[in-house]
């Protein structure tokens, strides 16, 4: 009886609110001056969960400002995205992942960023110059790193060091001589390394590090041929040939941190988001028997490239409140802002300024990182380059399966990223077309 | 008599309306897209879309990929439509049968998996398949089979998903041969076990004939959603591994919603769409002479 009585009066209450609460919320609105329509922020998966917080310290510091932050699931992103775009319902600012903007840019999307970078003094010296060069498109700037990403080297230092080996070596030739010391160690069903056929990008980082530029002629053919590519291929390939990485897909791996704990394979090239995963799925038993170190290079560590990866923030082409919006991204790119968000999220900082914080600097996995951003290349800045990256993938797992060799893998990339590039070839084609014509006139 | 033809139009309208905007149409505007290199650029300018003609269906049928892709399903097709009709008539005897015991518990426990879903099933399945920890090839090794690894070799992977596809819906198609078998008097059971036929001849002669629409129906439904077949093979191995998995629906999903290449996507969609009439049309035909 006295449960009916409560819940009856809590159905009352909420009927009650239901009515209040947005007539209160319409009463205030219309009290307030007409700028308070809010600054629309998207931000996608854990990130955008994480900067709620950040965002309501933005808006006590800036109270003429409010801030609707939307959380976008990764999965969905791109589509929503692009759907938005075309139905011109994209919001202010926009946090993109920096190998989608050379397509917003084609699109007219996202704003170019200089004159406001100008005035608030950010440039690429105070970010990884590696990550800050993938904003640029063309010459032009569309977005500033806001996090970033990169793959290196997680290994097992206690099997390493059972093998003879201190440390990881700094070059090709010495990474490939302790893979086989380990292989001698672990026996036919475990590995030296984990190199999951279905990524594309650890190939694609001994490509960088071995100078490729992947595309040439100004991003509109394939260099897979050229000897830089090759000698990577070359190296990827004899890892499998020499069975020293098992030729598995992650799908294949039931448990990756359980096979890392036992041994199956000894390192694996990945990314900063492991660093929480390994610390909190590993055996306690293990926690001080696993290191990060920066990608070997083929001449030696300064050689030693990866992938520069992470997110930035851009802004939209049509929103109307660009300089409330730059605001909102000056605020997030505050290195003490960059130092929360780390610890709220464990996204790396962009900004150089932040990783003299303790909470970086201080832990030596973490330094590998900041060591491999400073040695870091973009990848080819065209809209098409996620499609070719996924021919890359498709072709390294047919070597790593044996139904093709390294040549005709190479030769096949080249034939596949010429048809893919056909129609950029035609559109910069009839570019200088128009601009030449333009001259004449 | 004029008055009577316009009530007719105003009595089919309704219908004719929701068949032409929501079938003509957009087979129209397909079609017509898979005469255009329609992609991401034209999302933003649409006059970078060119007019290709039948060039996109040129390349396609040259495609490496689309050629696999079209095996793929024309196996999963073949061989698993009827491998699943079979499993449910097979489960679909044993339930009617005067001898099963609990009936309606073993119903319920067949069609559970089609109820599941399949993401949750997915996890499963994929620790069953496992090489080294898989149920299923610890028992082949019972039995001095060396363990395959079924998801990650090419020629093991399509037959794997079909196990997993058969498994999933045969339920499905159970509960409605049962119900087929049980309007299928006794009595001609008795006169044929009067006339001396046996359990062969009375399955062959009383059973199939009287299930005659049923399998039909069964049979085309299945194979229809054969040809569609996409959410197994995305869950369990992404169409790998070297698109030993990829479908036709799948490449079409690929070319469309991740690389926004809607021309080809158009393209495969209007081949898709003629197989698919192809195929009723077939199983129309063969089920016409067979009576």
């Amino acid at each position: 009886m006295i449960r009916g009585a409560a819940t009856a009066s809590r159905a009352r209450f909420r009927a009650f609110a239901l009515v209040a609460v947005p007539a209160l919320l319409s009463a205030s609105g219309c009290a307030r001056p007409p700028k308070t329509t809010p600054l629309r922020f998207w931000a996608m998966g854990r990130e955008g969960e994480v900067v709620q917080e950040l965002v309501r310290d933005f808006e006590r510091e800036n109270p003429g400002i409010r801030v609707v932050a939307q959380q976008i699931p990764w999965s969905a992103a791109h589509e929503k995205l692009l759907t938005a775009f075309v139905g011109g319902s994209l919001p202010d600012v926009v946090q993109l992942g920096n190998t989608w903007i050379p397509e917003f840019a084609a699109l007219g999307a996202i704003e170019p960023l200089e004159r406001f970078c100008a005035r608030s003094g950010f440039d690429t010296t105070t970010c990884f110059a590696g990550v800050w060069d993938t904003n640029v498109i063309d010459g032009t700037l569309y977005g500033v790193p806001w996090y970033v990403d990169t793959r290196l080297v997680f290994y097992r230092s206690d099997l390493l060091a059972r093998a003879g080996y201190r440390e990881l070596p700094g070059s090709w030739n010495e990474w490939r001589r302790a893979m086989e010391a380990l292989k001698r160690q672990a026996g036919p069903n475990r590995f030296a390394i984990l190199l999951p056929a279905n990524e594309f990008a650890p190939l694609v980082a001994l490509a960088l590090a071995s100078g490729s530029p992947l595309l040439e002629a100004n991003g509109t053919r394939g260099a897979f041929s050229e000897p830089a590519f090759r000698r990577a291929l070359d190296f990827y390939a004899g890892i499998f040939r020499d069975r020293l990485a098992p030729p598995v897909t992650n799908n294949e791996i039931a448990n990756l941190y359980q096979e890392f704990a036992r041994g199956y394979f000894a390192m694996y090239i990945t990314g900063p988001w492991n660093l929480g995963e390994f610390a909190a799925r590993l055996p306690d038993s293990l926690q001080g028997a696993w290191a990060t170190a920066p990608l070997p290079g083929p001449t030696g560590p300064e050689s030693g490239y990866s992938l520069a990866g992470g997110s930035s923030l851009v802004l939209c082409h049509k929103s109307r409140r660009k300089e409330e919006a730059w605001k909102l991204v000056e605020f997030l790119l505050r290195p003490e802002q960059q130092v929360r968000f780390y610890r709220l999220s464990g996204d790396l900082p962009a900004r150089l300024e932040a990783w003299r914080d303790s909470a970086l600097g201080s832990d030596p996995r973490v330094r590998a990182f900041g060591e491999q951003l400073r040695r870091v290349r973009p990848t080819p800045k065209v809209p098409e380059w996620e499609l070719i990256a996924n021919r890359i993938q498709e072709y390294s797992e047919r070597i790593v399966r044996g139904a093709e060799s390294p040549d005709s893998a190479a030769a096949a990339l080249d034939r596949e990223a010429d048809r893919i590039l056909e129609k950029r070839r035609w559109l910069m084609g009839r570019r200088h077309a128009g601009e030449a014509a333009a001259e004449v006139r | 008599m004029g008055g009577e033809r316009h009530a007719g139009w105003g009595f089919a309208a309704p219908a004719l309306f929701l068949i032409v905007t929501c079938f003509f149409l957009p087979v129209a505007a397909g079609l017509l897209l898979s005469l255009t290199d329609f992609d991401i650029y034209a999302v933003a300018s649409p006059d970078t879309a060119r007019f290709v003609g039948l060039a996109n269906y040129g390349r396609l049928l040259a495609d490496p990929v689309f050629r696999q892709a079209l095996g793929n399903t024309l196996y999963f097709v073949v061989v698993g439509g009827p491998l699943s009709v079979a499993v449910s008539l097979a489960a679909a005897l044993l339930l009617a049968s005067k001898l099963a015991r609990f009936p309606t518990f073993y119903r319920s426990v067949y069609f559970a998996p089609v109820v599941t879903t399949l993401v949750a099933v997915a996890v499963v399945w994929r620790y069953l398949d496992h090489p080294r920890y898989g149920l299923l090839d610890q028992a082949l090794g019972a039995i001095g089979i060396r363990p395959i690894d079924w998801l990650g070799d090419p020629h093991w992977a399509m037959p794997a998903i079909i196990v997993l596809a058969v498994w999933k819906n045969f339920g499905y198609n159970m509960l409605i041969l049962i119900a087929g078998l049980q309007r299928i008097p006794d009595e001609l059971y008795e006169a044929a076990a009067l006339d001396g036929a046996g359990w062969w001849s009375r399955f062959r002669h009383v059973t199939l004939p009287g299930l005659g629409p049923m399998l039909l129906f069964v049979s085309v439904l299945t194979m229809l959603g054969n040809f569609q077949l996409f959410a197994e093979p995305y869950v369990m191995t992404q169409g790998g591994p070297l698109r030993s998995t990829t479908t036709l629906v799948m490449l079409m999903y690929e070319e469309g919603f991740r690389w926004w290449r809607m021309g080809h996507a158009a393209t495969i969609a209007c081949l898709h769409l003629v197989m698919m009439l192809a195929g009723t049309l077939l199983h129309l035909r063969m089920q016409h002479e067979a009576r």
